[in-house]
């Protein structure tokens, strides 16, 4: 695959990431899109393309629909499929009925979503815009607000302890000798456990959005920025007016991305208190009730799909968005 | 994927490119280590897993292995995981090829494993070795599956107790308390002499459940309490309620805002002379230094109710299993018997602090005064629970009990609320 089709050679000063001189695209740098008339070429796409979709419905798919079908049951994961009782929708109504850390988990994913939302991403594009005006030592920034994405979970459980812990941490050390404030229970206390954890997950998502949008603005056409400076407009109106459209297909990408990330949210919250007392998600209620010794297989399954639901909606709503731009 | 482009020198790209094709098919070629090979019939080997993660644990396990090895001519491969995760697994690994002797604990989480036909009798195991009358009835209880048969071999136990500094309480004049009167009045005193009274971190969840265990063996003894958890009586009557009372009674002593405080911290806090008490398993141990330890004293939690007494002592007993279909049968039989034997044990317990020897003609000796008094609590006990993780279905003691409990301490108020939700969702789990 490797050695097939070699594209264009490119500049390495194409990359992102690097300091390029601006230029003009490149005519006829876009692949043909014309229909394939060849026959091994619709064999080779064909199998390109069929393979892995085969692999996601097998890997992906069937796992999805089975869990559907288990939500109806009682299970405890362990023996053959003669051992499932069927419960129709018990699993559902005791979800909603008698299983208190539920809706705080709904609330609190919908809590996660909106402050990803108004904090890190706008956060992320705003270090990006200041980054891509290539500062002195650029690289070093980026690197620093990039750093937290690729720390382990184990390390970033870590850290923040270090941080939050009531009696031994910085934050109540610094906040004690500078404002003398009695210590904040800031992981126990269910009403702020839940900001604190959020500042920890900003933390990391802030820097991945950083990049995302690093690389849309280094992609966006210099000279559109030079033609809004000819007529008159400054920093904030260019980048409101011209480069923020302009930047359409990173915008949906980003919209998925912290979406996808504020139902998937379940790192932090696992390893500071499995998920309890303040921090419940979806996603860490699902791997208590799955894992361990008597696995409640069929419950926790029920609350999946309440999380597969959840996510469809917005699949649904990215895809028809796509859909729709892709026809006009 | 592997032969060289023809052409102009490659790419910086296409090199990349292919370096991580390359490091992939790599990566892929070996396959986890001990998966891809058989190693049924290799009489020369047997394999065990194993929870006792931390140094001593580690060293101690080492040290038992190694005497097994020089008498019995096999190897040992024995693969060590950190607990949590080792519990989190446990379902998946006894499933799929599990070693041959895996390490767990005994009572109601063995008994479910038993149960479902995830480990093997070993019965032939305690005939072997004449365990039967090495071990009281009661530990042969705890490593009885639903059928009666022995499913475990014991080998060490964790005992719970309110454990003090003794340099603290010469250093005040205080006394060890045995009634809940001298408790609080005790708790009291260290409040008026600016200790904390109990030390306490709960953000795990799962140690909060050793306050009520407590409670409710003193307030309505080992019977109810083990019916209780067995799902035979209601969370919502007036017993535990009285528990939860009680517990809401003697809160302001604990240590404050406990939620946000890991096991650790609190154990921390004890170390330093910070708080005055704490009620923990014998595991505890593990955050003392060796000569801290020396002053390291406990007393039983105290009684709540004379008619009760307070006689009931949680220790948590540890062992061994056969995992379902042992790759070298023999061997995983002789091993597990000898974890069992009066020799492991007291290398096994010389070297874990936490650990005591369940094995009845053990020397006593040997051991610490701490270690001594504790022995001699569970020889005087009227019954010994296991805690309430282990003497009750696991998924209601993780999924329902942690958060209930973890409600209790941040609104200690509405019990009635509280205990009414925890009898629906108990009904629901039991079916009954």
């Amino acid at each position: 695959m490797v050695s097939s089709t070699p594209s264009p050679p490119r500049t390495p000063a194409a990359e992102p990431g690097d300091a390029p001189p601006r230029r003009p695209p490149r005519r006829g740098e876009r692949p043909r899109t014309g229909p394939r008339t060849g026959r091994a070429d619709r064999i080779t796409l064909g199998l390109m393309l069929g393979v892995p979709a085969l692999l996601v419905i097998a890997l992906v798919w069937l796992p999805a629909a089975a869990t559907v079908v288990l939500s109806f049951t009682r299970w405890d994961g362990i023996g053959g499929l003669d051992t499932i009782e069927w419960v129709g929708t018990r699993n559902y109504t005791d979800a909603f009925t008698i299983y208190p850390p539920f809706r705080p988990a709904l609330s609190n994913n919908v809590v996660w979503l909106v402050f990803l939302f108004a904090v890190p991403t706008l956060l992320g594009m705003f270090l990006a815009v200041l980054l891509d005006r290539e500062l002195r030592g650029g690289r070093i920034y980026q690197s620093v607000f990039y750093m937290p994405v690729v720390l382990s979970l184990a390390l970033v459980g870590f850290i923040w302890q270090l941080i939050y812990s009531r009696d031994q941490g910085l934050l109540n050390t610094v906040l004690g000798a500078v404002a003398g404030a009695e210590p904040v229970d800031w992981f126990g206390d269910p009403d702020i456990n839940l900001y604190a954890v959020l500042i920890a997950a900003a933390w990391r998502h802030t820097g991945y959005i950083m990049l995302l949008y690093l690389a849309g603005l280094k992609a966006v056409d210099p000279s559109l920025r030079e033609a809004a400076a000819i007529d008159g407009a400054g920093p904030v109106r260019t980048f409101v007016s011209v480069v923020f459209p302009a930047l359409r297909p990173i915008n949906l990408v980003v919209l998925v991305v912290t979406v996808i990330d504020a139902l998937r949210a379940f790192d932090i919250v696992w390893v500071i208190n499995r998920g309890r007392n303040g921090l419940e998600l979806i996603s860490a209620l699902v791997t208590s009730n799955v894992i361990g010794e008597a696995s409640r297989v069929g419950f926790g399954s029920a609350l999946a799909v309440v999380m597969l639901v959840i996510s469809l909606v917005f699949i649904l709503v990215y895809v028809s968005t796509m859909l729709r731009g892709a026809h006009r | 994927m592997r032969h060289r482009p023809a052409g102009p020198p490659p790419l910086g790209r296409r090199a990349l490119l292919r370096g991580l094709a390359g490091a992939a098919t790599l990566a892929a070629a070996p396959g986890p280590a001990g998966c891809g090979t058989d190693r049924r019939g290799d009489p020369g080997l047997v394999t065990m897993g194993s929870n006792r993660a931390n140094p001593a644990q580690r060293e101690a396990i080492a040290e038992s292995l190694a005497l097994w090895e020089a008498d019995s001519g096999v190897r040992v491969e024995l693969n060590t995981i950190d607990s949590t995760s080792f519990q989190e697994s446990l379902n998946n690994y006894l499933q799929g090829t599990p070693d041959d002797v895996v390490a767990w604990f005994a009572g109601y989480r063995m008994r479910y494993l038993a149960e479902r036909g995830l480990i093997s009798d070993a019965t032939a195991v305690w005939e072997e070795r004449g365990f039967h009358d090495v071990f009281t009835d009661q530990v042969r209880d705890l490593c009885s599956g639903p059928d009666g048969r022995p499913y475990m071999v014991p080998d060490s136990t964790s005992p719970w107790a309110v454990f003090y500094r003794r340099s603290v309480f010469e250093e005040h004049g205080y006394e060890e308390p045995s009634t809940k009167e001298e408790f609080i009045g005790l708790c009291e005193r260290m409040r008026d002499d600016g200790l904390v009274p109990l030390a306490y971190g709960v953000r795990e969840g799962w140690p909060a459940m050793g306050t009520f265990d407590h409670l409710n063996l003193r307030l309505n003894g080992p019977e109810f309490h083990l019916g209780l958890l067995n799902g035979d009586h209601p969370w919502d009557g007036p017993e535990v309620k009285a528990v939860f009372g009680a517990w809401k009674e003697l809160l302001p002593f604990h240590q404050g805002s406990p939620l946000g405080r890991g096991i650790n911290e609190a154990q921390t806090s004890l170390v330093r002379g910070e708080a005055g008490m704490m009620l923990c398993g014998l595991f505890l141990t593990h955050v003392f230094s060796e000569e801290e330890r020396a002053d390291l004293d406990c007393f039983a939690f105290p009684e709540f109710d004379p008619e009760i007494g307070a006689d009931v002592v949680e220790t948590p007993i540890d062992g061994f299993m056969l995992s379902g279909d042992p790759r070298n049968p023999g061997a995983a039989m002789d091993l597990v018997g000898h974890l069992g034997t009066l020799r492991a044990q007291e290398i096994y317990t010389a070297i874990d602090p936490q650990a005591l020897p369940t094995h009845q003609e053990a020397d006593l000796s040997e051991l610490s005064a701490l270690d001594a008094k504790i022995m001699d609590m569970i020889a005087g006990a009227r019954a010994l629970t296991q805690y309430m993780d282990r003497d009750t279905r696991p998924d209601f003691a993780s999924v329902v009990m942690i958060p209930a409990l973890q409600r209790f301490l941040r609104r200690p108020d509405d019990i009635d609320d509280l205990t009414a939700s925890i009898q629906r969702q108990k009904a629901s789990i039991f079916g009954r």
